[in-house]
């Protein structure tokens, strides 16, 4: 039995009747695009970083030189665009912003001192937090890639004048370090939340995390049939 | 050059007209940047084009082309008028007091005694009134002086004419002016450094006369920092006319006898140059021994006094000279055969290159001598439209012999301060070329062969020419610059002591003063004597040693005449003998003999108040009036280029040059101002070496493509853009170029008329390296100076216009 | 003791120690260098643009002894051939067809362009390869090309626009001016001073050249050029390339010399306080991160959380 599904419904979600309940939150394909960001992103960390500060310039070693450092990053950085925006199209609409968001946002400092998650409403398939970093992350996944390619003399170096170039680099770097914040609190937020990194190591999660971090998809999912043995 | 490269610094101003000396000769002009930074000297530049000289100037003039008579002759005006004249120079030394025969005139635009059939004068009134004694009458207050006649001639070019003629602003003019007067002090001098811009029109001769004559009067010839310098083409171009390399010359500046001359006392009967003034010098009194010398060179111990030296070996000419005009003329004719052509791209260099093309066309064989593949080499070959021609009509067998360049060779070079500087070879050769010297004996040597074989009409000057060298297919620089030295033929004894050898057989004659006229010297160009004499290879020498400072380094290579740096030197002092600026001696009498920095140009003993300072004339004094030795007037006179904007304001019935010679089918071939509405000139870049460096790399980059040059305003009338392809033409051909939009050339307002001016660098052709292109001698007129034909490069008429590009 | 060629008066002959290399260096892109044990003789090369008649022997004379390859280009309206600096050209002429307001007079001002070897470099700060830029003592900045990586940093740090990279070229490099230091280390000039024929280009030691150059400024002062200076702009410290300018007071009109160069603010910002700050907001959040999973413990998932969802998928009627 099935009927439309909700907006935040990603095609492979589904409640399995187990012991405990398993859901389905992530298909392979998504984790695979998933982690390929993920080493994209690390690798461009270590050519840039290699490349922002001299104390990090060894970083270039894994390349096998600077040279070559300098001439992955940006061949790294379509790649992490491409990875990106993967997943940016697989899960925009359930990144849209909902009533309850503001809500969860106003209660969340007193959850992440530790108090109770009850007191919070219940969310979709994504939490206004993680909403904002999909949405700063789409944004700054942009920026990089215009300021890159205007840093990227070999194809485009006549199409910036040098007071350009020197703003582009000045972006790029702030932006790149705005990222890795993002990145922090994004992986730091996987770790405080146990059982997440499940849902992108092997693709489902228990029903309880569900019910206590996406209880409004979780129901999402039973009353829309989503249910399997 | 009267002077040298290294005496520029000593000058207080610069003159470049005629010239553009910091692009042309940019290593000498280092010598116009130490006198501005040294001595505080200005530079005043004259040029229809704001040229790289005019970017560093401290003043720039606007002139139209082929006007520059008119404007020195109106620098002359102004001098005279407000009295900035070096009077006691003028008295002295020139012929400015000298009376001239009744008779001589000069009315709308023409001397006393034109032929308008024969575009000739009959000159006989064109000279001096000779006394009783047989020696010039001299009075500066008669109404027929030299200097009243002049005044006369000059006065008609008023600032108001010379703008009207030039396009000179009056204002810009006359600072000029004022600012060249100042040079009239015995203590102040100016340089005139000028070149091809000069030289190429049909009235050349008489632009550098005329500034010979401003020069005279100003007092600055044989001064140092003063002079007219010719700025020479090309490192060896002095040495080619000092060599006589010209088809009327032989080496030395003597004449090919003409073949009225059948014998060698006809000869010599026009070459007495018995002194006009009592006491003269008149050192080509001397010409018999330059000349038997010369002969001695050629044919050794055949000519022998019995047979004239040999005179009857010598070519005599049936033309004048076969300069290039006509020869390229006669080809056209059908009359030339064969054609070689040494270091030489007339294709590109000659005018009116559809005629080259056609003349080439009909030689039988063509031999092309060159360290690089000219354009002439290949003028058969098809290379669209950079040389349309068809390729299956032309017959002329082409031979190319590939020669060393300079760098691979070892020899002199004469450069334009008359320097021979010795120079050794920096590098092998490549491939199969071979030097000049072993290609020309080669040929020489089989020519012999086949005459000893075969015989032949007249084949003593071949068989009999003197032939020493140790290896006789390949004769040395050395050897050959020996040779040019002279050297005893016979042991030389004294006068007066019979027994006693002061030369012995073979030794190096010292200089020319020991020639003589007896065959027991051989010489093969007496200015060069003493070039490599028994001191050794005095071109060679490399000291950089320069006593107080004068400039003469008189011990680093060697100068012609014995090792003269300043020619007319004795003109630095006044009559007395008392050198006319302090600071700047160069030469003094110090009672019983001329002493100072230089070579004395005079008898070292010659009293200074008696035995004048030019002594190669007669008359012992410069001309201000040169008698009849010029054919176009012993005054230099305003003529239009043949093809001009505007009619000859001051006879408006002459067109270009009245005496210069234009041959038949060529004056049809002048455009005119109606068709042909702007004024072009051509001149080459600095980027640029003759025709060689296209052939070069990096030199190829700095001009890579053919360019025509205009000003704003007529690109604007034109819709023409900077960068943009312009078709150029004129009535002799049409070339394709890209613009050049530019402020530093505007137009000039000449008699009422706005004259635009387009400039058309000459460097490009079909062959080397840049991108192919044209040359302005597709467009030039085939007409050339009235004295030495050197063709009329600078000033023609064209019509331009903005044309799409080529589609590749 | 060096022989600097024959260059003719007033142009100074000079006594510069000469030889120099590793242990000379005040400066190493990314990265610090001991303080040298001696100070070099700052060398400094003088350009007068007033004797300059743009006649490209300076960039013919680089091109040779630098083994350039310049590719042939084409006319595109003007004498500025080649149009810019480029990796197979380390020098250039810019001419600039100027008419002077006060005297209506038309100037050519010619200007050989280049590196200005600038004591205070921006390309040197903004490299971020260790030792790809050096700054020796005598004032050279040069390129090591082994050492580049090619990023263009020091296009962006360049205050004169002068650093161009190889973009075409299977591993791009930054190439600019040497001051033909590999002459230089061996007693000779640069090699555009050398092939100058009117030395408008001489080369010796920072002060000397400043003596020369006030020789030239009197002069051209003397020529009713008021504003007749030395260019060596202070906001970069001063350079070991000047100009003698007869309008010092308007660099611009000689194809954009920059009035007041300095390293830009942007790239000090980049290079400066950003570098600080972007490890202090990585390495503080990275804290906080930590701290956080520390005071506030794990947030784990309950037995009722899980029975809630059995609840809720109905797995428990199972």
């Amino acid at each position: 039995m099935t009927t439309t599904s909700p907006y935040d419904v990603q095609p492979g979600d589904r409640v399995h009747r187990r012991d405990p309940v398993v859901v389905d939150r992530h298909s392979s394909f998504v984790r695979v695009n998933h982690w390929t960001t993920v080493i994209t992103m690390l690798l461009l960390w270590a050519s840039g970083f290699a490349l922002f500060h001299p104390s990090l310039y060894f970083l270039a070693g894994l390349f096998g030189s600077g040279e070559n450092a300098r001439e992955w990053h940006p061949w790294l950085g379509l790649v992490l665009f491409v990875a990106f925006y993967g997943l940016f199209f697989r899960f925009w609409r359930a990144c849209l912003f909902a009533g309850e968001d503001s809500r969860w946002l106003a209660g969340l400092p007193k959850v992440m001192a530790g108090g109770d998650e009850e007191r919070l409403p219940e969310v979709g398939r994504f939490n206004a937090g993680q909403k904002m970093f999909f949405w700063i992350m789409a944004i700054m996944v942009i920026i990089m890639l215009v300021t890159g390619l205007a840093m990227w003399d070999q194809y485009f170096y006549d199409y910036t004048t040098i007071e350009q170039k020197r703003i582009m680099v000045l972006i790029h770097s702030v932006v790149a370090v705005l990222v890795v914040c993002g990145v922090i609190v994004h992986v730091s937020m996987v770790i405080w939340e146990r059982g997440t990194l499940q849902a992108m190591t092997r693709g489902y999660v228990t029903g309880g995390w569900a019910w206590k971090h996406h209880r409004k998809w979780l129901r999402e999912l039973v009353t829309g049939g989503r249910v399997g043995p | 050059m009267t002077n040298s490269w290294t005496d520029i610094k000593n000058t207080d101003l610069v003159v470049i007209m005629g010239g553009n000396a910091a692009e042309a000769h940019p290593c000498g002009f280092k010598w116009v940047t130490e006198a501005k930074a040294n001595r505080g000297a200005k530079l005043i530049v004259v040029d229809p084009r704001f040229t790289r000289s005019a970017a560093v100037a401290d003043y720039y003039a606007p002139i139209r082309q082929g006007t520059d008579i008119a404007f020195l002759l109106g620098v002359m005006n102004y001098c005279i008028a407000n009295n900035k004249v070096q009077w006691e120079y003028v008295k002295a030394f020139t012929n400015a007091p000298y009376i001239i025969k009744e008779g001589f005139g000069y009315q709308d635009g023409l001397f006393t005694g034109y032929d308008e059939a024969k575009r000739d004068y009959n000159k006989s009134t064109w000279d001096y009134e000779l006394g009783a004694d047989g020696y010039v009458k001299s009075d500066i207050d008669h109404p027929r002086s030299v200097w009243n006649l002049m005044k006369k001639h000059v006065s008609v070019y008023t600032p108001e004419m010379v703008e009207r003629i030039c396009g000179t602003p009056k204002d810009k003019f006359l600072k000029v002016a004022e600012m060249i007067s100042e040079c009239s002090s015995p203590t102040k001098t100016m340089t005139s450094m000028y070149a091809l811009g000069w030289t190429q029109h049909s009235k050349g001769s008489q632009n550098i006369r005329c500034m010979a004559m401003l020069q005279l009067i100003l007092g600055n010839i044989g001064v140092r920092g003063g002079g007219m310098n010719a700025l020479r083409g090309h490192s060896n171009i002095q040495g080619l006319t000092d060599l006589g390399l010209m088809s009327n010359l032989l080496p030395g500046y003597l004449t090919i006898p003409n073949e009225k001359e059948a014998t060698l006392d006809v000869y010599m009967s026009t070459r007495g140059f018995k002194p006009l003034r009592p006491n003269q010098m008149s050192y080509w009194q001397n010409y018999k021994k330059f000349f038997v010398s010369f002969q001695k060179a050629m044919w050794g111990s055949a000519a022998t006094p019995e047979n004239n030296f040999a005179y009857d070996y010598l070519p005599k000419l049936d033309v004048p000279s076969y300069d290039v005009l006509r020869v390229f003329e006669l080809m056209h004719q059908g009359k030339v055969n064969g054609y070689f052509c040494q270091g030489f791209n007339p294709l590109l260099s000659a005018p009116n290159r559809k005629k080259l093309t056609a003349a080439l066309s009909k030689l039988k064989y063509l031999v092309v001598m060159d360290p690089l593949q000219t354009e002439t080499a290949r003028f058969w070959q098809n290379h669209g439209e950079y040389n349309e021609v068809n390729s299956g009509s032309i017959q002329t067998e082409v031979i190319e012999l590939p020669t060393t360049c300079f760098a691979e060779d070892e020899g002199s070079l004469t450069n334009s301060g008359r320097w021979l500087q010795w120079h050794w070879a920096g590098g092998t050769p490549p491939g199969e070329a071979k030097h000049d010297s072993w290609i020309m004996s080669q040929i020489h040597l089989r020519l012999k062969a086949l005459y000893q074989k075969e015989g032949g009409a007249f084949s003593d000057p071949i068989l009999k020419l003197d032939w020493r060298y140790k290896d006789p297919g390949s004769p040395t620089s050395e050897e050959l610059a020996k040779e040019v030295n002279g050297y005893a033929t016979e042991d030389i004894t004294d006068p007066n002591d019979a027994t006693k050898v002061v030369l012995a057989k073979g030794k190096q004659v010292v200089s020319f003063a020991v020639l003589r006229d007896d065959g027991k010297t051989a010489c093969g160009c007496w200015i060069y004597s003493g070039s490599f004499n028994e001191a050794g290879n005095n071109m060679a020498r490399r000291s950089t040693n320069d006593p107080d400072s004068t400039g003469a380094y008189p011990t680093w290579a060697w100068s012609w005449p014995v090792n003269r740096r300043i020619l007319y030197n004795r003109a630095s002092a006044d009559i007395n003998g008392k050198p006319w600026d302090d600071s700047r001696k160069l030469l003094w009498w110090d009672g019983s003999k001329w002493t100072g920095y230089d070579v004395p140009d005079i008898l070292p003993t010659a009293k200074p108040d008696v035995v004048g300072p030019f002594i190669m004339n007669p008359e012992g004094t410069a001309r201000l009036f040169t008698r009849g030795l010029m054919r176009d007037g012993p005054f230099p006179a305003h003529y239009e280029p043949f093809e001009a904007p505007v009619v000859n304001v001051l006879a408006p019935k002459i067109r270009g040059n009245p005496v210069a010679r234009v041959f038949k089918g060529d004056m049809e071939q002048f455009g005119d101002a109606k068709e042909f509405p702007y004024a072009a000139t051509s001149y080459r870049l600095t980027e640029h070496f003759h025709f060689w460096t296209k052939h070069a790399h990096n030199p190829a980059v700095m001009q890579p493509e053919f360019f025509v040059e205009i000003g704003e305003e007529l690109a604007k009338q034109k819709g023409i853009t900077g960068g943009g392809w312009v078709r150029v033409w004129s009535k002799r051909g049409s070339v394709k170029a890209k613009a050049v939009v530019t402020k530093r050339i505007k137009p000039l307002q000449c008699d009422g008329k706005t004259v635009h001016i387009v400039g058309i660098p000459l460097h490009w052709g079909f062959m080397g390296e840049t991108k192919k292109g044209f040359g302005p001698n597709s467009l030039t007129p085939y007409v050339g100076d009235a004295n030495i034909e050197t063709p009329e490069y600078k000033a023609f008429l064209v019509d331009i216009e903005s044309i799409t590009g080529p589609t590749a | 003791m060096a022989n600097f060629e024959f260059v003719l008066p007033p142009a100074p002959t000079t006594n510069i120690k000469v030889a120099f290399g590793e242990g000379d260096l005040v400066a190493r892109s990314a990265s610090s260098v001991p303080p040298p044990a001696k100070q070099l003789t700052p060398v400094a090369k003088l350009i007068d643009v007033s004797k300059c008649i743009g006649c490209k022997a300076c960039e013919v004379a680089c091109l040779e002894w630098n083994n350039l390859r310049h590719p042939i280009g084409i006319n595109t309206g003007s004498y500025n051939i080649p149009p810019d600096l480029d990796p197979n050209i380390f020098t250039v002429m810019r001419f600039t067809e100027w008419v002077n307001p006060e005297t209506k007079n038309l100037e050519w001002l010619i200007r050989k362009d280049g590196c200005m070897h600038c004591v205070d470099p921006g390309c040197l700060k903004a490299c971020p390869a260790p030792g790809a830029i050096v700054q020796y003592s005598n004032g050279i900045v040069d390129f090591d090309h082994e050492k580049c990586i090619g990023c263009g940093y020091c296009v962006r740090g360049c205050p004169f626009n002068i650093p161009r990279i190889s973009r075409n070229a299977d591993q791009p490099k930054a190439y600019k001016c040497t001051l033909c230091s590999d002459r230089v280390a061996v007693g000779q000039g640069p090699a555009c001073a050398k092939s100058c024929p009117t030395h408008a280009i001489v080369f010796g030691t920072k002060d000397e050249m400043k003596k020369h150059a006030e020789g030239r400024i009197k002069d051209l002062k003397s020529r009713g050029f008021s504003n007749a200076g030395l260019y060596d702009p202070p906001g970069v410290g001063g350079t070991h390339v000047m100009y003698v300018l007869a309008h010092a007071d308007k660099p611009e009109i000689y194809a954009g010399l920059p009035k007041d160069p300095k390293i830009s603010t942007v790239v000090e910002i980049w290079k400066g306080l950003f570098k600080y700050a972007g490890f202090i907001a990585i390495g503080g959040l990275a804290a906080v991160s930590v701290l956080h999973q520390v005071i506030a413990g794990p947030n784990r998932v309950s037995r009722a959380d899980e029975d809630n969802a059995k609840r809720l998928a109905g797995s428990d009627k199972k």
